[in-house]
């Protein structure tokens, strides 16, 4: 069957894995502010000025590791803004939120139009090329799909290994947890709440930049508006899927994306021409909704997401 | 004050004094605490004891007056400061993350967070050793949301005596403690004095007090009204001292009982996530009568709240009002049924802190004339009625139009009592009302009580409170894990023998006896 050959084909696990990056990096930074206890609804725009300032930052001059790292302090600066609005002063996590979301895209495409105000068509940057792992990229099919990918895209299953590690086995990552899921008991710990959570939205909305900048830095070589297309929504409900977990979500984005690598190719079989194309780009989020509910039923959120923490109130 | 030679002051509070506004918490308040040596903090609500612990742990700062640790002044308005100094705190809430571990609550904070590696194995080897040494056994990977009530407080007491506290402070530590979980806890804090820790011990449970203190200090209005050594005072004296003048609970004659108004056969109520439901519970309120109900809290007593509320109907059983079974069952049904409701939580689901006092005292009743006719709010009748229960029920406010969030919690407690009894209910539902109140407050809300029982409402009292539940209930029954035991008649039971019912023990017996 059709189906089963684009299973068993490598160039579909790799586009997979392709599809997957920038949702790794993105829910992780999620996964680490709503450890903490917030939720960070910026993440979609935050996305969209990483894609901008590392293809930027690029165009200009830098080499690409240094458009990574400004992607991400660019990210670090609106998660500045998030938390200082939502973790000392307590506002509303989903109006903050979607303040930043909108903030950072406008701001972005106010950047574009300021940096090149006459271009027609983007231009584009000399992008990160797959790096071939020698030995490992030979075994079949998970080979190249793991194995030829773009620096970035190994950057980015290790920081899942990283995350996992910082939030499961050091000091930091237990105040963590703890912030998202008793702040009160940080608190009378004599640890900074604020710290810790400030810090969390932070880190996490850094590597939600780097996320963004994956799509013009590496999947492809230039910055189109509307680029990021939901991918930070997504990553949203992955933190879900995954409970929390990095490990769980980082399978949750690599699921998303193989229903994503596998409508593309059911549209071009013989049975994918009978049925409209809309029905195949709904079938991902349809997919991904169903697992959601089958898989979220246990999920444990933190017991704390989206609580303020003021001092000295109980 | 004779200079105390034989032991070393390990923790002084000298002169200190915190005003908010025009209260003043605390006025020029001193106290010394000697090395192996239980001090009793007491005094009623709002007496200052809070304030003073929170300048301890630097939540507040003092507007002036010094504390020192171990000879040491301690910086105001720093939190770490007092635990760096060795000073633990258990807090009447827990703070104890319930997703996590005991092992991972325990260590929280006390790596440095720069470091790259949370050491597990050290941590749970410590506290195997602590809890061995001062008799609190609790499982370090234990998730502390599935532990008891008093299981979490030895965890609290662990993550004082892991930073290696010298001197701890327990906030009404008893007040969710069965009376073995209380011994239990004696026991340990006894320990701890053996092995040269200080205690400040914050009750109001006087029999407490007596037990376990060598010396109480009494605050009150911010003052330290008296001081002295346990010995040279009785229960009587102190609870004088604490409220400023003879205290005279209400007197307690025995109820005759009427018919029932209301009945549970074989009544079963799902479980809520860990709390229990009922389990085939059978209950009988009678007319003129009170009758209690023990408990540690979470076994079941707001399942069974809710059930008489009309908040939750019977999955299995049948529930009969006066021997009639009624058409449906909800919270208005209840209400029109005669059954008054004195919520557990008054702030959560008592009132609606942002309404005035009008429209909280017609909250149940708003859709009944006099105050609607055909869906118009009659305004003046509610005036009307909510000024009199303040007239008759001394709700202290400054009118019927105040918020009800700026009365205090006995104010809005009789106002809480006041809407219900003027309804003349045939059956009373109590759910800890007096929890948080004030002695004189508790007085007042314990004779309406017994006044609308022997007008001959069939009243059930349910507490944590194990000595308020003796004090005023004509029947006892105890519930454990939905569980009913059969009713015990006044005076019958010890607190001892109560105790084991409340651990669970007893109900085998019965299940194997019927």
């Amino acid at each position: 069957m059709d189906i089963i050959d684009i299973l068993l084909s490598a160039s579909f696990w790799t586009a997979a894995i392709r599809i997957a990056s920038p949702l790794i990096f993105a829910v992780l930074g999620e996964l680490i502010c709503e450890r903490a206890g917030v939720l960070n609804l910026g993440i979609e725009g935050i996305m969209v000025a990483g894609a901008f300032a590392g293809w930027m930052a690029v165009y200009s001059g830098t080499d690409l590791w240094t458009g990574v790292a400004v992607a991400f302090a660019v990210g670090m600066l609106f998660g500045l803004v998030h938390s200082t609005l939502t973790v000392p002063f307590g506002l509303s996590q989903h109006v903050v939120g979607l303040g930043v979301t909108l903030l950072a895209t406008s701001l972005t495409y106010f950047a574009y139009r300021l940096f090149l105000p006459e271009v027609t068509s983007p231009p584009k940057i000399e992008a990160f090329q797959p790096f071939e792992i020698p030995l490992l990229s030979d075994i079949p099919i998970i080979g190249p799909a793991l194995f030829n990918q773009t620096p970035l895209t190994y950057l980015a299953f290790i920081s899942v290994g990283v995350v996992a590690y910082i939030l499961y086995r050091t000091p930091l990552g237990l105040a963590l947890r703890a912030a998202g899921e008793n702040p009160a008991a940080v608190a009378a710990q004599g640890l900074s709440v604020t710290a810790i959570r400030m810090g969390a939205v932070i880190a996490g909305s850094g590597l939600m930049a780097v996320g963004g900048a994956f799509l013009t830095m590496s999947a492809f070589d230039s910055f189109f508006f509307e680029m990021v297309n939901g991918r930070g929504w997504i990553c949203i409900a992955l933190v879900v899927f995954g409970a929390w977990r990095p490990g769980k979500a980082l399978l949750g984005a690599i699921l998303f994306a193989a229903f994503d690598a596998l409508q593309i190719r059911v549209q071009q079989t013989p049975m994918g021409a009978d049925i409209p194309y809309q029905i195949f780009l709904m079938m991902p989020y349809i997919l991904s909704i169903l697992a959601l509910i089958v898989m979220s039923r246990r999920a444990e959120v933190p017991a704390a997401l989206m609580v303020p923490f003021n001092k000295g109130e109980r | 004050m004779p200079e105390q030679t034989e032991a070393q002051v390990v923790l002084r509070l000298d002169q200190i004094t915190k005003t908010f506004g025009a209260l003043t918490a605390n006025n020029a308040v001193s106290l010394a605490l000697h090395k192996g040596e239980v001090i009793a903090l007491l005094g009623e609500n709002g007496a200052g004891k809070t304030t003073l612990m929170n300048i301890l742990f630097g939540q507040y700062t003092a507007d002036s007056g010094t504390v020192e640790v171990f000879g040491k002044p301690l910086p105001p308005g720093n939190p770490r400061a007092a635990l760096e100094a060795g000073v633990g705190m258990v807090h009447q809430h827990f703070t104890l993350a319930e997703n996590m571990t005991v092992l991972e609550n325990v260590a929280l904070g006390t790596q440095g967070l720069g470091a790259w590696r949370f050491d597990a194995r050290a941590a749970r080897a410590r506290i195997l050793a602590l809890s061995s040494d001062f008799k609190l056994a609790v499982d370090p990977d234990a998730r502390v949301g599935t532990l008891t009530v008093g299981e979490r407080q030895r965890v609290e007491i662990l993550k004082a005596l892991y930073r290696e506290a010298r001197i701890l402070i327990l906030d009404e530590p008893t007040a969710v403690l069965t009376p073995q979980e209380t011994d239990d806890l004696f026991e340990t804090l006894r320990k701890a004095v053996a092995l040269g820790l200080s205690i400040i011990f914050i009750s109001h449970k006087l029999h407490e007090v007596m037990a376990i203190s060598n010396r109480v200090v009494i605050l009150r209005h911010g003052k330290v009204v008296h001081e002295g050594p346990i010995g040279e005072t009785d229960k009587r004296d102190l609870a004088a001292r604490m409220v400023g003048s003879e205290v005279s609970a209400p007197k307690v004659e025995p109820g005759t009982p009427g018919p029932a108004m209301l009945s549970l056969k074989a009544v079963s109520t799902p479980d809520r996530g860990a709390a229990p439901g009922l389990k085939a519970l059978d209950l009988d309120l009678f007319a003129g009568q009170i009758t209690g109900l023990a408990g540690v809290s979470g076994n079941g007593q707001a399942a069974l709240a809710d059930l008489i509320g009309g908040m939750q109907g019977p999955s299995a059983g049948a529930l009969h009002l006066k021997g009639i079974a009624p058409q449906g069952w909800s919270p208005r049904t209840a209400v029109h049924a005669g059954i008054a409701r004195i919520p557990e939580d008054r702030h959560k689901t008592g009132t609606i802190a942002d309404f005035d006092l009008t429209e909280n005292a017609i909250l149940e009743r708003y859709t009944d004339a006099p105050f609607s006719y055909k869906g118009w709010m009659y305004w003046r009748a509610a005036q009307d009625f909510a000024r009199s229960v303040i007239e008759r029920y001394d709700v202290r406010c400054p009118g019927p139009g105040t918020r009800i969030r700026l009365l205090s919690g006995g104010n809005m407690q009789k106002l809480i009592l006041g809407r219900v009894l003027e309804g003349a209910p045939e059956i009373i539902l109590a759910n800890q009302p007096v929890r948080g109140l004030d002695i004189g407050a508790v007085n007042y809300v314990h004779s309406q009580l017994l006044a609308a029982r022997d007008r001959g409402a069939a009243v059930l009292l349910i507490s944590e409170d194990l000595d308020e539940i003796m004090a005023l209930s004509d029947v006892i029954h105890v519930i454990s894990e939905g569980r009913l035991s059969p009713p015990f008649a006044r005076g019958t039971m010890s607190p001892t023998e109560l105790g084991v019912w409340m651990a669970g023990q007893g109900f085998e017996e019965m299940a194997h006896a019927s």
